[in-house]
């Protein structure tokens, strides 16, 4: 007989407990991420001077890796269909799909940042480049972690095994999805 | 998991989420373009307005909230009911330029436009 993890087969007030725990971090995610923005909106809402420092953030670039982050949505979701219908195989390809998107994502990031930095802007160079950066930079971080956990996700998915997982990793890049479609207004609109 | 499951292939099919994700990208269409109006009460609308709609769009349907428990959506809300406490909590001092035994050095470089 073989020992499987309790976050698989245990099942508490009708959540199973794997997909309970990724609610949980994605509560305290809330708390992180809620208390970052609006620490940035209270800053901002009095200080208007800000809008002349947003105003460097290149608006289409943070468009285009907000259509990348919810192609990479969509392909988390119909991966966790494919796992609902037990084909793991394709599940795994979707999540692999969704890796891709990250990855997009992140050097589109990179370009932009080493474009930044090249011009003057640093996390130094004032309190909306300090929020820029740690913002940006704290959810690139998350977005690496997910790419991670995927991957590996993605192993076992195309085995067939622990297909519950794929749910839990989507919800997981679900939230992060969630987290940028704020940023980007934040960051690149609001001038 | 087995009812959600059932529930979650009942409601979204491929066609469907696909669909959603057209809505959440001409939506994202909208926050870009909306704003180059130059108007502020449409750049709020467009660009913080929609991204609430996209949000919620994605927990809804991707994330797939509408079918989950509810004391799960209790305790997301309940954490962004924290950050609205925190919010009103702070921003008052926050948002002051001065106040007793400290002084604000930073000095605020002239606004280069009266609609913002």
């Amino acid at each position: 007989m073989t020992s499987r993890p309790i976050a698989t087969t245990r099942n508490v007030m009708g959540v199973p407990t794997g997909r309970l725990a990724v609610w949980w971090v994605l509560a305290s995610e809330t708390v992180l991420f809620g208390g970052l923005l609006g620490s940035y909106v209270m800053m901002r809402l009095r200080h208007g001077a800000w809008a002349d420092q947003a105003a460097n953030t290149n608006t289409w670039t943070g468009a285009f890796n907000t259509l990348v982050l919810l192609t990479s949505s969509l392909s988390a979701v119909l991966a966790h269909q494919a796992a609902e219908r037990a084909d793991g195989p394709k599940a795994a390809l979707l999540l692999r799909c969704t890796i891709l998107g990250g990855g997009v994502f992140l050097m589109v990031k990179a370009f932009e940042w080493t474009h930044e930095i090249r011009e003057g802007f640093t996390i130094t160079s004032g309190l909306f480049w300090s929020f820029y950066y740690t913002a940006a930079g704290l959810h690139a971080a998350h977005v690496v972690a997910g790419m991670v956990i995927m991957f590996i996700v993605s192993l076992t998915a195309a085995r067939n095994e622990e297909l519950h997982r794929v749910e839990n990793v989507g919800i997981y890049w679900h939230f992060v999805d969630v987290v940028w479609i704020f940023l980007f207004p934040l960051l690149y609109i609001a001038k | 998991m087995a009812q959600r499951t059932l529930a979650g292939a009942s409601h979204h099919d491929a066609t469907s989420y696909v669909a959603i994700w057209g809505v959440l990208c001409a939506l994202l269409g909208v926050s870009v373009l909306g704003p180059m109006a130059g108007v502020r009460f449409l750049t709020l609308i467009t660009a913080f307005g929609i991204a609430i709609v996209k949000a919620y769009m994605v927990c809804r349907y991707f994330m797939h909230l509408s079918i989950e428990k509810k004391w799960v959506v209790y305790i997301l809300g309940f954490m962004l009911a924290l950050m609205v406490v925190f919010f009103g909590g702070v921003a008052p001092d926050v948002s002051r330029h001065e106040g007793l035994r400290w002084q604000k050095t930073y000095v605020e470089p002239a606004r280069t436009d009266g609609e913002r």
